[in-house]
Order: structure tokens, then sequence, then C-alpha cells
């Protein structure tokens, strides 16, 4: 770590390329005459107000606020003297700036104990040097520095000047658990106020002087663009430009979040947002089918091939497809026992297929981006997830050095895994550099609902086996997928049950997917606690019982090594569910469903209870119980995981992206559904387990399991089991047959 | 194009538009006044409410020329310093997560509350029906509106 004292701005300077955004100080904080910086995460100015950094990009999950209040813990200050700022793309000075897969908080959380403890100890360094007192009789508290027996006591602003100057100390000592006074104590949203007064805060809403405006048009799935006829469009006011782009050439070898979805584009760019959209309505757009590729692309796994097949994929063809596919073989991926041996012996048997459809992010922020490139460098701005993940694309694709290449990072209006593909970035900034202006474009919602990168569409087909004591002897998953399978195959129940199946087949696609809120979970969560609890009938016992008997045995005697989850916590969110849910108590009108998941290291479960008014199902209540290890910021934390089922819900319920002809069946809200305020909950309530171990995500866990806890729940009310999402589709199937 | 002076925000305010442009591009693209969202374009996400004569009113398919001498009200005129009662609230509740839709929230709100003071569960969902939250801060939002119209 190098630590320099940096005049007013510090970094802030060295990135002042983008005067639209100042820092968001906090009102009534007087803001210093000075800073002084301690590492990359903290200065502090000489009057005592300290700046932390947000290095990972925002989407929703609160890390802007979380995050820093871990560096304030160990600095040892008062949360009101606090500005955090978000850091731009700086791989040099910040560890890992990507916000995804509930990591932020997890792997964020030692890097930012260490950062905010060895500022804190450079601090009492420099007071130990000044007063000439040893630094281990020196304390602190809030910010500011005490020696007991001299009777000194200095502001950490007093001190920050020759504090930024020492050597970093190694090793220092973190605090004690038992000592957090920020973590664990609830903290609003630092951009709270900026988000109810309408701030520009967003990538869409940024602006530089003489910025134009650009819109793509795309082809539907498994087509290209052939001619364009762009003579009306040249022709309307304010328009600048209409070209073709191509942002990646089949033969560049990709990485896991580059698009292989629509390289060439049709763009047109114009002086205002309207012109350039009554423009794009105007283009006369041919298209003409692509031929089968393969692209290399090298993923966290290694490189490999994928093939983009020729041909309009159709959502009926894709379930001809899936039902062909489930009876040939697939790839086992894991096995105990003798499955087939143990289904000649079984007394009862279950077998059951789910199927999920493509769903589309729907980001209430449209895909966005500002770039302005130039032969100097790019300064590029917009929502991302995973600045890292494209740097090394805009370099090839650009032509410019990385140094050179500055990406600033917006507030995202919502992510849920879409903006881990970054292809705007490299959009826009193609654009900017063919017509050598600053640009921001902007994709209309239909751009945005129509542009591949979809959670997959899923199937999985269960079987179970029970003896004549209803003890489960036999597990047996085969899961499909186009492009790929959800099977998670040393998830619960592998480990419970001796004999274990578990495979998974996939068929290529044009239509693109990628990470989607808690990807592969989101649909086998559903899927494996919905069929658990059928199970759980069939054996006549209570579900929540049933489950905690499998994990009973899989904690006293395991099957298998690569079990991928702690038993004791897995039944503790079931125990707790439990009791917060009084499940099995007599009194409530509604019916209710329970399942639990474990995924992306936190464990949740989850009752459901809801009643059918008027043919539709009214959620009354959802009661979660949660293990994430100690709780940052416990009133986000429930924020977050309010969000994360009512989301689960609302695409349980109504999420679908069906295809004709490799054209998307919607487009825009008025098809696709989501759900609303009339269908959200009465209540939630979300409890969370305490202890201290380390912290882990809520981005994602709370999402999949609500899918069961919903299916089990319509079951108990209508007497039938919901196999295929979305739920209310089949309801409604069920009802209109009468 | 055609010249249109509007009184925005307690101000007046003339742009040189396309008269058929919606309001929406005209606050964000000509005026700066970004607080107004676009989410949909058809009226179907409520991201982009503004209040038309204190009437909560979609932006992005309203013409600019069907204004006339109507006062618009957007986020950033909502209050002088961001204390109207319901953005209040809604800091109380901490009820963003990702934010985006939040402006067009609180103007649904604040329109609900000036026509219907103390509403029921049901009239709060009928209101803020038709602004989604893909973050699913619903629960939020109904608790903040219920703290407002008691404050």
């Amino acid at each position: 770590m190098k630590v320099s004292a940096l005049a007013s701005g510090g970094m802030i300077l060295s990135f002042g390329w983008l005067t639209g955004c100042k820092p968001s100080a906090k009102e009534m904080l007087e803001m210093p005459k000075e800073w002084f910086e301690l590492n990359s995460y903290i200065k502090i100015g000489e009057n005592g107000v300290v700046t932390l950094y947000s290095a990972n990009p925002e989407f929703g999950s609160n890390v802007k606020t979380s995050m820093p209040m871990i560096l304030a813990d160990e600095l040892d200050v008062d949360w009101k003297n606090v500005i955090v700022e978000q850091a731009d793309f700086f791989p040099e000075r910040f560890n890992r700036q990507f916000t995804g897969g509930s990591q932020g908080i997890r792997q964020g959380w030692k890097p930012l104990r260490t950062a905010g403890s060895t500022a804190r100890q450079m601090l009492v360094n420099a007071a130990a040097q000044t007063w000439n007192v040893p630094a281990n009789e020196i304390t602190t508290e809030a910010g500011m520095l005490y020696h007991k027996a001299s009777g000194k006591l200095a502001g950490y602003g007093e001190m920050a000047s020759i504090a930024a100057k020492l050597e970093v100390p190694k090793d220092v000592p973190l605090k004690e658990i038992k000592d957090f006074k920020i973590i664990g104590n609830s903290k609003k949203n630092v951009d709270g106020k900026s988000i109810v007064t309408g701030k520009s805060l967003f990538g869409i809403d940024y602006k530089k002087e003489g910025m134009l405006i650009a819109m793509i048009a795309h082809p539907p799935f498994g087509m290209q663009v052939k001619s364009v006829d762009d003579s009306e469009a040249r022709s309307m006011p304010g328009i600048k430009d209409v070209f073709v782009i191509e942002t990646l050439r089949d033969d560049y070898e990709r990485n896991g979040f580059d698009t292989t979805t629509f390289t060439k584009l049709v763009v047109v760019v114009g002086s205002s947002t309207w012109e350039v959209l009554n423009a794009k309505k105007s283009l006369k757009i041919e298209w003409e089918n692509i031929q089968t590729k393969k692209i290399t692309v090298q993923g966290w796994t290694g490189k490999q091939e994928v093939t983009i097949p020729a041909g309009l994929e159709s959502t009926i063809g894709h379930k001809e497809r899936m039902v062909e596919m489930s009876k040939k073989k697939a790839n086992v991926l894991r096995k105990d026992g003798d499955v087939e041996l143990a289904f000649k012996k079984a007394v009862k048997t279950l077998e059951r297929t789910y199927y999920a459809p493509h769903l589309a992010h729907n980001t209430m922020e449209p895909v966005n981006c500002f770039a302005h490139v130039t032969a100097d460098g790019a300064e590029i701005y917009g929502p991302t997830q995973a600045p890292e993940f494209i740097m090394r694309t805009l370099v090839a694709r650009l032509g410019l050095p990385k140094e050179k290449i500055h990406i600033k990072l917006a507030r995202m209006g919502g992510g849920f895994g879409l903006r881990a593909y970054c292809h705007h970035m490299v959009e826009a900034a193609v654009i900017s550099q063919k017509v050598n202006a600053p640009i921001k474009m902007i994709y209309t919602r239909e751009d945005d609902m129509t542009y591949g990168i979809y959670r997959p569409t899923y199937t999985a087909m269960y079987r179970a086996a029970l003896d004549k004591d209803n003890n489960l002897i036999a597990f047996h998953v085969k899961g499909g997928g186009i492009p790929e399978h959800a099977v998670h195959a040393n998830r619960f129940p592998a480990g419970a049950v001796d004999n274990y199946l578990a495979e998974g087949w996939q068929l290529d696609s044009n239509i693109t997917i990628g990470a989607f809120r808690a990807p592969r979970s989101n649909f086998i969560a559903g899927a494996e606690q919905s069929f658990l609890d059928e199970l759980a009938e069939l054996a006549g016992k209570d579900p929540i019982d049933f489950r905690l008997e499998l994990f009973e045995r899989a904690k006293n005697n395991p099957v298998g090594k690569d079990n991928d989850y702690d038993v004791d916590r897995y039944a503790g969110v079931l125990k707790l569910v439990r009791e917060k849910a009084k499940w099995g108590e007599a009194g409530s009108k509604a019916s209710r469903g329970v399942a639990a998941y474990f995924c992306h290291n936190t464990y949740v479960a989850e009752v459901v209870d809801l009643t059918i008014e008027n043919n539709k199902p009214v959620i009354q209540n959802v009661v979660a119980a949660v293990d994430c290890g100690i709780v940052v910021n416990p009133d986000a934390a429930a924020n977050m995981g309010e969000g994360g089922i009512v989301d689960g819900i609302g695409n349980a319920l109504f999420g679908e992206l069906t295809f004709v002809d490799g054209v998307p069946e919607k487009n825009n809200f008025h098809q696709y559904k989501m759900i609303r305020q009339k269908e959200a909950p009465k209540a939630i309530e979300v409890h969370f387990v305490q202890n201290d171990k380390e912290p882990t995500g809520l981005g994602e866990p709370l999402f999949p399991p609500v899918f069961a806890a919903v299916a089990n729940a319509l079951y108990k009310a209508t007497g039938k089991r919901f196999y295929n999402q979305p739920f209310a589709k089949e309801l409604k199937k069920d009802i209109d047959l009468g | 194009m055609a010249t249109f002076n509007l009184n925005i925000n307690g101000k007046q305010q003339s742009v040189d538009v396309d008269p058929k442009t919606p309001i929406l591009w005209v606050l964000r693209d000509h005026l700066g006044l970004v607080g107004t969202k676009f989410g949909c374009g058809m009226a179907q996400c409520g991201a982009c409410t503004i209040h038309l004569d204190g009437t909560a009113t979609r932006s992005c398919i309203l013409p600019v020329s069907s204004i006339g001498e109507k006062k618009i009200t957007t986020i950033e005129g909502l209050s002088e310093v961001g204390d109207h009662p319901v953005q209040k609230a809604w800091l109380e509740h901490d009820v963003p997560q990702c934010g985006y839709c939040q402006a067009g929230q609180i103007m649904s709100a604040a329109a609900l509350l000036k026509s219907n003071p103390k509403p029921s569960d049901e009239e709060i969902e009928n209101a803020m029906n038709g602004n989604l939250c893909r973050c699913g801060t619903y629960l939020r939002i109904k608790a903040a509106i219920k703290t407002a119209a008691n404050a």
C-alpha cells in the first residue's frame, strides 16, 4: 500500500473529467480545506471530516452504505462525520470492484476491516510520535485520540497530516466482534436524500457539453443486419448520422461476460432523444439469417468453444427439444450408491418434472451508457456491475491502452446480473469513436427487453424412492436447460441419501442468456423444494420435520465428501422459521407453504401464507429466517430480504418470456407482467440468526426458495401441484378448465 | 419546431421543440431536470410520473403541446429542500434500493395524499399500482405513505 498526502480533492481531481457528478457531501458537514489520504479507501480532512470510498458499484444492494460502515467501524469514527464517495474503476487501488454473486460484503469484510484498522493505527502512531508517548497507551473513540495518563487528546483531523506520511503498519489487530459500534447498527442509505429529491445519480442522467444521443436497432435472434434504408431517417430533424457498427468480430476470443448476442447494430445519432427515437422508427432494415458459428470463450473454467446455431428458435420448439433430451442419456454429475437398485426395492416412488421459461431482467433503468472516445483516451460512464470484465475488450476494440480508458461507476437502476455484461460500454465507445463526439446511448424498453442475456429456460426431472418406513432411500435429479442446466450436484439432499444420482444436459441456442439474480438456483431451488414438499406428503411427514430428518442423517452419517452445505446452519434456519411463523399452530385461514435453500453462502427458510380471492392468489404474509452470519446493516438487510421475496413471488407467479421464430413475444410492460403493489405480500418478516460468523451476502439468497414456498402454499390452497412457471398462468388454466 | 412556455416547478421556462415531444424528454434533455425517469415510454411503469396541476400524470406519453397553462411539478420541485412529508417518510423508512423508480413512486404518493389525506390500504394499492419497482420495495412504499399521511 503506497501512502501519500494528496492535495485537496485527492483522487477526485485526478479523475476530474466528469464534472457533472459532484461528491455528495452530507448536509451540514463543513468541508475541510485539505484532505490527507491514509489509504485507497480513506482520507481525512484537517477538521476531522472523513471520506470513505465505496469501491463496488451500487445497484441497490446497499454496498455503498454497508461496506463503508465496515471501514468506519474499524477506523473508529463517528458515522455522522463520514462522507461516502463512489470510487471510479481503479483496480490498482481497490480490490474486486464487482457487484454480483452476493459477494460484496463477504469478500470485502477482511480487506475493509484491515484498511480501517490500519488507518486507525497510523493515526494512533502519529499521536504517539507527537505526544512522545507509547502508542499502546493511546485509545480512540469516535474520531478522537486519547492518552489518559497525560490527559492529552486530539481529533483525527489534527493528526491526519502526520499520519499520512507514516509507514503503513503491518498485521494490525482487528476489533473484537463485541466491540463493533457501527456494524450491526442500522444506517440509512447514504444516497437516500439524493434519490428522493431526484438528483442526477444514474448513467442515464448524465450529460456533457456537446453530447449527442445514440440509439440502436438490433435484429431478432438468429438474424443479422442485411441492409438498411436510412433515407428517411437522415432527413429528419436533429439527426447527425445513421450507420452500422460491428462491436466484436466472431473470431475475437471472448471472456464469459463479452456478448455473443448482437455484434452488428444499426445506430442512429442525433441531438435529442425524441428526435433519435423518431428517426429509429423510420428505419427500414432488412435482416437475414445467421449461419451457425463457433465462438471461443475464455471462461472461469477454461477455454471453451461455444456454438451459436443458425435458425429461428421458438418456445414451443424449445419445449419439444426438452422432452426429447430428457429421454436421452445425460452427463452424470454425481453418483452415490445405486439409484436404480434402490428403486427396485422401493415401497413408494415419486417422479415429477418441473419447467421454467426464459426471464428478462427488466431493470427499471434501461440499458444506457455515456462514452467520449478521442485519440487521447476514453471516458466511459454508465451502469456496470463488472468494469473489470470489459476492460480487456475495450482495450482491444478501441486500440487504446488501459491507462487511457477511464470507467466511472454510475449508480445503477437495478442490475440483477444483467449489468455484468457490459456490451453497452463497448457499443457506446465504438459509436463515440465513430462520430468523434461525446455520446449517450439509450436503449428503449423494447430494445432492452428483446436484447437477450436472459435467465435461461430450464427443466428438471426428480425421482425419489421411499422404503416401508418412509425413509428416503433414493434420489435422482436430471436437469436440463437451454443453453445450460441448473443442477448443483453437491447441494442438499446430496449427502443425506445413500443412493443419489445427479445428471445434467444442455442444448445450444442463439437466444443468449446470462446471470439473473441467483443464477441456476433461481430455478432449481423452486423445483427441488416443491418436490421435497410432495415427497414429504407421500411419506406422511410434516415438510419441515421431513427435511430436518434428512439433515440429521447428513450430519450423523453423511454420504459422500463434497456436500456443499453446513447441516447445522441449514437446519437452523428451518427451526427459526418454524418458530417465527408458528408453523403447525392452528388459527390461520391462509394456506401455508415452506421452503429452504442455501446458495451464495447464505441459508434461508421461508414460509408463505396465501389465500385465493377472486381466483387470484393473495400473499398474506411471508416469514423468512436467514443465516448470513454477522448482519452489517440490519434494516438495509431486511429491505434486501423483502425485495428478494417480492421479486421472487413476482417472477414465480408472472415471469415469462416466450419466443416465436426468434422474436420475443413481449417487448414492454404492457405485455410482460411484473409484480405490482396490489400483488405484493401484505406483510413480510425477515428474521436473522444471531451469530458471530463472518458475514455473507443477501442480494440473491432470499429469492430462490420463495418460488417453492409459493408453489407449496398454492397446493394447500387449490389441491393442485404447480410444476410449471409462471404459476399464475397455471392457476388460470385450472380455473378456466373448471 | 415550436416554442412553448411552460410553468415548471413554479418557474416559467421556454423551450423550442417538436410539439409532439413528450414532456418527459423536454424535462430531461432540454431543461436538465433528470429526476423524472424514463422506464417504458408507454405509461406502463410510472417512473416518469409528474404532477400536472397537482394530478399524477405519466410524462412519457404526454406531448408538450398538450400542456398549455397547466402547472408542472417534478420531483425537483416537490419541495424546496427535500422535506415534503412523503420525502421525509421515504427517508425514515429507508425505502429505496436501486432508487430508479422512487421519484415516480414519490410523485404518485404525494398526489394521492393531496387528494386523499388518509387513504386506506386498498386506496394506496390502487393509487400506486401503476408504479413498478423491480427491487420489490412495495411494502416500505406503503408503510412510508401511511407515515406521511399521519405526519
